[in-house]
């Protein structure tokens, strides 16, 4: 009984955090990040060879088998580098998508998601309150109009497209009659990417037309994961932040040392350090306590992007000029924190979804 | 992570919801403390005692409960209290702060003699902290302790004495060893309050009540025995009781009891019919503020579980004071605004009286302020924080002399 991390989660986190650190210096992540593809083979490999692939596909389909806390971990770990990599969709959300689908899909997908052989961009539409176009029609297995705002999509081998009922359709991302169309975001290290269908045979269709609550726990698990990447990338500002206060010096002292620079690390630490305890509850929540799940992950959503926009532009303040340039690429955390705010749901949508699920608004 | 939920779990949840359920007249009314316990409080705390929602885990032979720590159980009562809105017992500095203490530093005698009146709510204690020339400068404290005759005789003053009118007794930060260095003279005092040397001047504040004190002493004659450690350990005893008074004043199921309170008169038919909870705006207000205070819960939880363990939370720790008393006042803003103009009938009774709801909201208002300004203001928290949490570097002595 207790509220924290195991042994196991702590060694993981630290093999993946210095995984990272190794391959991510801001050299490496400005040449990553040029392409805003939201990929790279190395990097992708690499994470793979720690176990991330499926680190939430069951054992008996060659994954890790383990929660959406410690895939939170992750999220956590790779926002605080800003890794390019396309984790929440393929390997969090198509993973629970395909996990709460029927046997005949979980045999096919499961195993080429844990090995990594495939990637899976998800696109949610309406569901998941992002805004675009979001007009998608299923006609005897083939899919036609168009989807904006696909998450993780350009370098995806696959979309997972979801209908406004609630089924969602799996497609080659190869396939004719499919246009995809890639573009860089304010975050270089995640693409935006709009599809356009015209009768493209779907690979295989999961969920039912009687509800959307599997595919709002699978928005929910993303909305997580979005939290924790916000968390991550939100340390990462005032760890630096606080580096930097030890190390500068101005009139004769270290500016750490003046309380106008000293007060504004205080107030991230205490608006962030209550986050990590939230997200591990919201995570934990989803495998753990059903009827806590949905409005601790729309809260946790909301307020990280609440937390982590305060946290971005006090932490790029302490650096002074120096925050500003590209030089140091604090921005690269800035950006990360200013995208997943957006997608997935703004956190007034999250907060809205929040009040839903607590029976204070009509769905 | 495990927040499994067990058989005895589900079982505690049920017997304190049909303990709250059965016995909620019997309970004072949630807020506004402040004032002595009248016989409703000390009955109801006892009643609370007998069943092990308050001080759970205190050892029987103090007076507690003496069940084995577990954070879910805790969580459970907690929940359960704010949930039906009944309160979960007294909370004041004696049974936050002083008895925190004295079960980590305390002699055996101590503790014996102290721990069990003070959870009952019988003996009620104040904090000799702040003086009129040490607020934020806490050693500075220049009330001296003499050694004459086999007693300890105090003079001086304190200032900001919340409950010395009505207390029992008083823990006293005094200066002990006056040719030591500030940090080394200090000492800990137990002070009885009936002391006739110690005179106690009500100092009037915003709310219009005297919540606060102005304490003289003249020749205080207290036992040598009366003080925690030992001379020139008063520093560091302080030091254990701040942590506690941080922890108290940021106290996340306080939060959670607030919110709940709001909600339910958000629920209520607004001026216009609707009730506010079906406004977004004001809806949307509520969700962040439900937001934070879902932070600072799971905080706790986490604070709790490496408290358990033995763990320093270090930084997660320091924090507390400072974000829940700023949540704290975000929460009272709100419940104000609710009430919004048809609220502001404003007539606080004296001290045994209850005062009305809005009257009680308008008053936690303002005392959220007493409260980010005392036990280590905002400013040094932020110091705290910074210095302590974070590493940063300390502000340069300024020269001394000149």
């Amino acid at each position: 009984m207790r509220f924290g991390l195991s042994e196991e989660q702590r060694l993981f986190d630290n093999s993946l955090r210095s995984f990272l650190s190794s391959r991510l210096p801001v050299e490496a992540l400005r040449r990553l990040a040029e392409p805003g593809n939201g990929f790279d083979k190395d990097l992708w490999h690499g994470l793979g060879e720690l176990g991330l692939h499926g680190i939430l596909v069951p054992e008996e389909y060659g994954g890790a088998g383990l929660g959406t806390l410690d895939a939170a971990l992750a999220a956590e770990a790779l926002g605080y580098h800003a890794a390019p990599s396309p984790f929440m969709a393929s390997v969090v959300m198509a993973a629970k998508a395909f996990d709460a689908a029927g046997e005949a899909p979980r045999r096919d997908w499961l195993p080429r998601i844990a090995a990594g052989e495939i990637r899976i961009g998800v696109g949610l539409g309406a569901i998941s309150g992002q805004t675009g176009r979001a007009a998608v029609e299923l006609r005897n297995g083939e899919l036609s109009g168009a989807l904006d705002g696909v998450l993780d999509g350009d370098a995806a081998t696959h979309f997972l497209v979801y209908l406004p009922d609630g089924r969602a359709a799996l497609i080659d991302a190869a396939a004719d009659g499919l246009t995809a169309t890639p573009r860089r975001s304010v975050d270089r290290t995640r693409p935006l990417v709009d599809l356009t269908f015209t009768a493209v045979p779907s690979l295989a269709v999961i969920g039912t037309t009687n509800g959307i609550e599997t595919a709002a726990r699978v928005r929910d698990a993303g909305r997580v994961m979005l939290a924790a990447d916000m968390l991550g990338a939100a340390q990462n500002m005032l760890d630096r932040a606080v580096a930097y206060a030890k190390e500068r010096s101005q009139f004769g002292r270290l500016i750490g040392s003046f309380q106008g620079v000293k007060y504004m690390c205080a107030d991230m630490a205490t608006m962030l350090e209550p986050c990590r305890a939230m997200v591990w509850y919201a995570a934990y929540a989803q495998d753990g306590i059903p009827e806590e799940a949905a409005s601790t992950a729309n809260h946790t959503k909301a307020h990280l992007a609440e937390v982590s926009r305060e946290v971005a532009r006090l932490a790029t303040e302490v650096h002074g000029g120096m925050g500003f340039t590209d030089l140091l690429g604090l921005h690269f955390q800035f950006k990360r924190i200013t995208f997943d705010r957006q997608v997935l749901g703004s956190p007034e949508q999250c907060r809205r979804d929040a009040a839903v699920a607590q029976g204070w608004a009509a769905g | 992570m495990d927040l499994t939920l067990t058989e005895n779990h589900r079982a505690l949840r049920d017997a304190v919801n049909a303990f709250t359920a059965r016995h909620r007249d019997r309970a004072p009314k949630p807020g506004g403390g402040r004032k002595r316990p009248d016989q409703k409080v000390l009955e109801w705390q006892a009643l609370l005692l007998e069943h092990g929602y308050f001080a759970r885990t205190i050892p029987r032979d103090y007076g507690g409960f003496g069940a084995p720590r577990d954070v879910i159980e805790l969580a459970i009562i907690a929940d359960a209290f704010s949930r039906a809105g009944v309160s979960p017992g007294i909370h004041n500095q004696g049974i936050s702060m002083l008895v925190p203490t004295l079960l980590e530093v305390g002699t055996e005698e101590q503790k014996r003699r102290w721990v069990g009146p003070t959870i009952r709510g019988e003996t009620i204690w104040c904090q000799g902290y702040s003086e009129p020339g040490s607020g934020s400068d806490l050693a500075a404290a220049q009330t001296r302790a003499a050694v004459q005759d086999g007693h300890f005789v105090v003079n001086g003053q304190k200032i900001w004495t919340s409950s010395a009118h009505y207390a029992d007794m008083m823990f006293l930060l005094c200066r002990s060893e006056p040719e030591l260095p500030k940090h080394a003279g200090l000492s800990y005092l137990l002070v009885p309050m009936n002391n006739p040397g110690i005179e106690v001047r009500p100092l009037r504040t915003m709310t219009g009540r005297a919540e606060f004190n102005e304490t003289f002493f003249t020749d205080v004659r207290v036992p040598l025995d009366q003080i925690v450690l030992s001379r020139g350990d008063g520093w560091r005893v302080a030091n254990i009781t701040l942590k506690y008074e941080r922890l108290l004043l940021g106290d996340a199921n306080k939060l959670q009891q607030r919110l709940e309170a709001i909600l339910r008169m958000m629920r209520e038919p607004g001026p216009e019919g609707t009730p506010l909870l079906d406004q977004p705006e004001w809806r949307d207000r509520l969700l962040r503020l439900q937001g934070e205070v879902m932070a600072a819960r799971h905080h706790n939880l986490r604070l709790l579980t490496e408290q358990a363990e033995g763990v320093d939370s270090g930084l997660g720790r320091l924090i507390v004071k400072y974000h829940g008393t700023m949540l704290g006042h975000r929460l009272t803003s709100l419940a104000i605004d609710v009430m919004g103009a048809s609220g502001l009938a404003y007539e606080p009774q004296g001290e045994m009286a209850e005062d009305d709801a809005a009257t009680t909201w308008h008053i936690d208002y303002m005392y959220d302020i007493g409260l980010i300004i005392g036990g280590g203001s905002s400013n040094i928290q932020k110091n705290i924080i910074g210095e302590r949490g974070l590493g940063l570097p300390r502000e340069p002595k300024a020269a001394v002399g000149a």
